[in-house]
C-alpha cells in the first residue's frame, strides 16, 4: 500500500535548443559608456569567430520556465528521506546559501590584498580550528576541492613525508569494502595497490595485516566506520602495527557522520584523513557538487601540506607561501571558499552539543531501521552499526527480484533508493544511510515500504522486477546509451 | 538542535524500540581507547540571525566597494538574477549525483544541454559533465594525452596560467610525467614557437597552450598545433576567460579543451567554487575523466537520459580508472547553462564585445607592454607596482595583478582587466594614476 505518494502532472519540456528560436533575447546590456571596438581590428579578422552554431535563443519566460519544469523531474532531500548509503544526504539548511551569498565573501577575488581579505582569511582559520578539533587532528589544509582530491592530497603527503625519510614506498593497502576512489587515488600518486580481505565479519582483520605490512607498504586507507557502517574495532592496533613498521594510517572520512563528538580518528591512531564537507558538514550536493575535501594530518606531516598556508602575523591574516617542503598547490587558489563558508554555518548552528545530538540521531536511526527491518531482509554482517546499515538481498533473489529492483520499486513508494550493489564485499547489498535528518514519521513510512516491497516480492515479484511505475520516465536503457553514445544534441 | 526534528519522545520510543535506554549504548562497542570522553571544545550553537551577523561582521573585515582590475582567471562579469533563481530550487540544490536516472531526469537534462553548449563553443566533439575547476583540468588533460599517446612528456608554455601549471607539477611529479616549459615572445606576448619546436619531441605526449593567454592575448592555436601534431603530441588549450568564446575563434585544432566557466555567472568566492570542463575529439571519448551524461530512451519509448560510459570510471575500474574523480561541479555547472541560456548566441557576442570595448579603452590610455592582440586583459609596465595600487587603493580602487611574483622578469608589470561591470570614471584614475606615477619613457616605450 503506497501512502507517502499520489501521482500528479508534471510538464513536458523541449531541450532549450529545440525551443530556440532566432532573435529571442533573455538578457539586456547596459549602454556602452566606452566607444565600441571593430573586432576584426582589434583581434585580426583570423581571430574573430563565426556565430555560435546552435546556442540557445529564448526568452527570460521561456528561460525560467525550461529549468523550472526540469527541476520537477529531480528528487531531492527536500521532498524527503533520501537514504543513500555513504553519500549522508542530510539537510542542507537554507541560512547557509544566504551566508554564503554576503557580497563582500561572494565577490571578493582571490588575488585582492590580504588586507582587503582578512574576513575571508578569518572564517578559514575558523574552520580550520573547528575540524582539527571535531577530528583531533593538528593542521587541516581547505584547498582540495571534493573528496578523491582530499585523499589524492592525502597520499601525496604521506609520499612527501616517506621521501623525506629515504624511502617513499611501492604500495598502499586497502580493504575490499573500500570506496573506488581509494585506488584510483593511489594510482594517481603513482602507488601500487594492494587490495585485502576483510575478515568474516567484515572488519580489519589486523593479524592479516600483520603479516602483510612490510617496508614496501607506504599506508593503509581505511575507511571507518567501515562502508558496512560498522566501527573498526581493532583500528588502534592497525594504527600500531603500521607505525611499528614506519608506514601510515590514512583515514578515508566519508562516514564521519557517524563519529563527530563521539570519536575522534586523531585519538585513534589516524595519521591524515579527509572530510567531504558536501556529507557530513550538510553543503548542498547539488547534483553532483561542488564539494570540498579538506585534508587534516597530524603534526609531522603539517611541513608538506600544500602552499600557501593561512599564517597569523601579529593581528593579521597572511598567505604563506613560502613552505619548502610542501607538495605543492593541488589546486588554484585556496580551495572552494564558498562551501568552506556553509559548512561553517552549519557548525556555528550545532555548536559543540549540537553536533553530537547530530551523530547520536543519525545513528538511532540506522540502528532502529535495522532492528525494523531484518525480519524482512538478510543481514550478512551482525556486529553493532553505527549510521549506516548493509542488507542484501539474499532472500528476495531466490524469487528472481535483486537489490536493483527494490531500489528501483522504493521510487514509487515515494522515496529515493538506498546505495545499490555496494560495498562490494556484499552480494547484493542494500546500503541504508538514514543520516540525522529524518524524524520518525519519515523512518516508519520508509519501513512500512520496504516491508510492504518485500511482501510484494514474494506474492508479485514481477511488479517489482518492472518498477518504478509512477514515474514519468521508466526504466532507461543504459546500455544502448554506453554502445551508441549520444552525448550532444545536434539538430534533426 | 533546530535542524533535528526529532521529539525527545519519538527518541525515547526509537531508543525503547532498538532496546536502548540511553543514547551513549549506542556507542558501547567502541573500544574505550578510542571514544572522546569529553564534549567538543566547541562554543554552542547559535540562531540564524547570529550566524547571518556573524558573516556581516567577516565580510565587513573584506574590502568593500573597491572597483577592482584584477582578473587572472578570475573576472568580475554580472551574474544574471535568474542564475540563483534557478539554482536555488530544491531539486537541483538538495540532489545527489544521477544515478538513479528516473528520477534524475531534471539534472541529466540539464548536464546534456551544458555539454551541447560547451560543444559549441570549444568545437570540440564531446565534453565532460565538469571538473573541479580549471586548474585541475590541466593535469587530467595532461593524463588523458598520455593514454591517448603512448608517450609520457608534457610541455607546457610560461603563459599558461601559473597556478594551474603549479598544478601541473603536483600531479604530475609522482606519475614518470616530466613536465617541461616553453616560453613566450617578450615583444607579442605570445607563445616563443621556436621555443616550442625546439624543445619538443617525439615522446612529448601534450603541449599544453592558454588562448587568451595569462597576459590575455589571444594566442598561436593554430602554430602551435601544427608543431605538436608534427611529432605526434596532442594539443591541450586551455582557457580562463570563458566570455572571450563569444568573439574569438574557438580552438578547433585543439586535441582537447580543459577550461574554467568562472566567468559565466559563477562568483568570484575568494578563489571557488568554480567549474572546470575537458572538451576533446569524439576518438579520446573513452581515456576521458569525469561523468558523462548520454542521451537514450526508457522503456516506454520516450528520450531519456543517463549517465554512461562508467567504465572509465572509479567506481567501475578502480584503480585502472581514467581518473579519480567522483564528485565534480554539477550545480556550478548549472549556473553556467542558465548564464549561457540568459545571453545565447547574440548575448554572448554583445557581451564579449563589451569586455573587448572596455579593456580596448583602458588600454588606449596606458600603452599595452605586449603588441599581441587582447581581449578584455593586457600587462602595463608600470615601475614600481607595489606604490602604484598603494594609491590606487587610497582611491578604493583594486589595481592590476603585480606580476613579480609568477615572472620575475616582468615584475616592474601589472595585469589590468576591464570587464562590462568595469566603470569608464574608474579607468579614467587608474590611467590618470599610471600615466602619474610612471616616467614618460616607462609607459609609452
Amino acid at each position: 500500500m503506497i501512502n507517502k505518494v499520489r501521482p500528479h502532472l508534471s510538464q513536458n519540456e523541449l531541450l532549450v535548443f529545440e525551443r530556440s528560436s532566432p532573435g529571442k533575447k533573455a538578457y539586456q546590456l547596459p549602454e556602452l559608456d566606452v566607444p565600441a571596438v571593430d573586432a576584426a581590428e582589434a583581434l585580426g579578422a583570423a581571430n574573430v569567430r563565426a556565430e555560435i552554431e546552435g546556442f540557445p535563443e529564448i526568452s527570460e519566460v521561456e528561460a525560467i520556465r525550461h529549468f523550472t519544469r526540469l527541476s520537477t523531474w529531480n528528487y531531492a532531500i527536500d521532498y524527503g528521506m533520501y537514504p543513500l548509503g555513504s553519500c549522508t544526504m542530510k539537510y542542507n539548511p537554507r541560512i547557509n546559501e544566504v551566508v554564503a551569498r554576503t557580497e563582500a565573501l561572494a565577490w571578493a577575488h582571490p588575488y585582492q590584498p590580504a588586507a582587503l581579505a582578512q574576513g575571508s582569511m578569518a572564517v578559514m582559520a575558523q574552520l580550520e580550528a573547528a575540524l582539527a578539533e571535531i577530528t583531533g587532528m593538528d593542521a587541516v589544509t581547505l584547498q582540495p576541492a571534493a573528496g578523491a582530491h582530499g585523499e589524492l592530497t592525502g597520499i601525496l603527503l604521506i609520499r612527501a613525508l616517506l621521501e623525506k625519510r629515504g624511502n617513499p614506498r611501492k604500495k598502499i593497502l586497502i580493504p575490499d569494502s573500500a570506496h573506488g576512489t581509494n585506488p584510483a587515488t593511489a594510482a594517481i600518486a603513482g602507488y601500487a595497490v594492494q587490495n585485502i580481505p576483510s575478515s568474516a565479519t567484515g572488519v580489519l582483520d589486523v593479524s592479516a595485516l600483520a603479516q602483510i605490512v612490510d617496508k614496501d607498504v607506504a599506508a593503509l586507507m581505511v575507511t571507518n566506520p567501515n562502508t558496512l557502517g560498522v566501527f573498526e574495532e581493532n583500528i588502534i592496533q592497525a594504527a600500531e602495527i603500521l607505525h611499528k613498521k614506519g608506514a601510515m594510517l590514512y583515514m578515508d572520512g566519508a562516514n564521519m557522520n557517524a563519529l563527530v563528538g563521539i570519536a575522534r580518528p586523531g585519538d585513534f591512531g589516524v595519521d591524515v584523513m579527509h572530510l567531504n564537507l558536501h556529507k557530513t558538514f550538510s553543503t548542498p550536493h547539488g547534483g553532483g557538487g561542488p564539494g570540498a575535501g579538506p585534508v587534516a594530518v597530524k603534526k609531522v606531516l603539517e611541513p608538506f601540506l600544500p602552499a600557501p598556508r593561512l599564517k597569523r602575523t601579529g593581528k593579521k591574516w597572511a598567505w604563506d607561501y613560502n613552505r619548502k617542503r610542501s607538495i605543492g598547490r593541488v589546486k588554484a587558489y585556496y580551495g572552494n571558499f564558498g562551501v568552506l563558508v556553509r559548512a561553517l554555518a552549519y557548525i556555528l548552528a550545532h555548536g559543540g552539543p549540537g553536533l553530537r545530538n547530530a551523530t547520536v540521531d543519525a545513528v538511532l536511526n540506522a540502528v532502529y531501521i535495522r532492528k525494523r527491518l531484518e525480519a524482512y531482509y538478510d543481514l550478512p554482517y551482525s556486529q553493532a552499526n553505527m549510521h549506516e546499515v548493509v542488507f542484501s538481498d539474499h532472500r528476495q533473489a531466490k524469487l528472481g527480484v535483486h537489490t536493483g529492483d527494490i531500489a528501483k520499486r522504493l521510487i514509487d513508494y515515494g522515496f529515493h533508493p538506498y546505495t545499490v550493489s555496494f560495498p562490494l564485499i556484499v552480494h547484493g547489498a542494500l546500503m541504508i544511510e538514514p543520516t540525522e535528518t529524518e524524524g520518525k514519521h519519515e523512518i516508519d513510512q520508509f519501513i512500512e515500504a520496504m516491508i510492504s516491497i518485500a511482501q510484494e516480492i514474494e506474492t508479485d515479484p514481477q511488479l517489482v522486477k518492472t518498477a518504478p511505475h509512477g514515474t514519468r520516465t521508466s526504466r532507461v536503457d543504459e546500455v544502448t546509451a554506453a554502445r551508441k553514445p549520444v552525448l550532444r544534441w545536434k539538430p534533426a | 538542535m533546530r535542524y533535528l526534528p526529532k521529539s525527545d519522545f519519538e527518541r525515547r520510543e526509537m531508543l525503547g524500540a532498538c532496546g536502548v535506554s540511553q543514547p551513549e549504548e549506542l556507542f558501547a562497542h567502541l573500544p574505550e581507547a578510542a571514544r572522546l570522553g569529553r564534549p567538543l571544545n566547541l562554543a554552542p550553537g547559535i540562531s540564524e540571525y547570529e550566524i547571518v551577523q556573524y558573516f556581516r561582521d567577516r565580510a565587513a573585515e573584506n574590502g568593500n566597494g573597491f572597483a577592482c582590475f584584477l582578473g587572472a582567471g578570475v573576472y568580475n562579469h554580472y551574474r544574471p538574477v535568474l542564475v540563483d533563481t534557478v539554482v536555488s530550487r530544491g531539486e537541483f540544490l538538495t540532489s545527489y549525483t544521477p544515478y538513479q536516472a528516473e528520477i534524475a531526469q531534471g539534472t541529466l537534462t540539464t548536464i546534456f544541454e551544458f555539454q551541447t553548449m560547451i560543444c559549441q563553443l570549444t568545437g570540440m566533439d564531446v565534453a565532460n559533465a565538469s571538473m573541479y575547476d580549471g586548474s585541475t583540468a590541466v593535469p587530467e588533460a595532461a593524463m588523458m594525452a598520455v593514454r591517448a599517446t603512448g608517450k609520457g612528456r608534457v610541455l607546457v608554455a610560461r603563459s599558461v596560467h601559473p597556478e594551474y601549471r603549479e598544478v601541473l607539477l603536483t600531479y604530475a611529479k609522482n606519475q614518470g610525467m616530466p613536465v617541461e616549459e616553453f616560453g613566450y615572445d617578450p615583444e607579442t606576448g605570445t607563445l616563443d614557437l621556436e621555443d616550442l619546436e625546439r624543445k619538443m619531441d617525439d615522446f612529448t605526449a601534450a603541449v599544453i597552450v592558454q588562448t587568451p593567454n595569462f597576459f590575455g592575448i589571444a594566442d598561436q592555436v593554430k602554430e602551435a598545433a601544427r608543431i605538436a601534431h608534427g611529432r605526434g603530441a596532442l594539443l591541450v588549450v586551455v582557457f580562463t576567460e570563458a566570455v572571450s568564446l563569444g568573439i574569438l575563434e574557438p580552438p578547433a585544432e585543439a586535441d582537447i579543451v580543459a577550461g574554467e566557466l568562472q566567468s559565466f555567472a559563477i562568483s568570484p568566492s575568494y578563489g571557488g567554487p568554480y567549474a572546470g570542463i575537458i572538451a576533446t575529439r569524439e576518438k579520446y571519448i573513452r581515456q576521458m575523466p569525469g561523468r558523462l551524461v548520454g542521451q537514450s530512451v526508457d522503456s516506454r519509448g520516450n528520450r531519456a537520459f543517463c549517465l554512461t560510459l562508467a567504465t572509465r570510471e572509479q567506481h567501475i575500474r578502480r584503480e585502472k580508472a581514467t581518473s579519480n574523480i567522483c564528485t565534480n561541479q554539477a550545480l556550478i555547472a548549472l549556473m553556467a547553462t542558465v548564464f549561457m541560456t540568459v545571453y545565447g548566441k547574440q548575448g554572448l557576442r554583445e557581451l564579449a564585445e563589451q569586455n573587448l570595448a572596455k579593456a580596448h579603452y583602458l588600454a588606449g590610455k596606458v600603452k599595452p607592454r605586449f603588441s599581441g592582440p587582447f581581449f578584455n586583459e593586457f600587462v602595463v609596465k608600470v615601475g614600481a607596482v607595489e606604490d602604484l595600487n598603494k594609491q590606487l587603493l587610497k582611491k578604493k580602487i583594486i589595481g592590476g595583478l603585480p606580476l613579480g611574483r609568477f615572472y620575475p622578469e616582468l615584475a616592474d608589470s601589472v595585469l589590468l582587466c576591464a570587464t562590462e561591470m568595469t566603470r569608464r570614471a574608474d579607468m579614467d584614475v587608474v590611467a590618470d594614476t599610471i600615466l602619474r606615477a610612471a616616467t614618460p619613457t616607462e609607459v609609452t616605450a
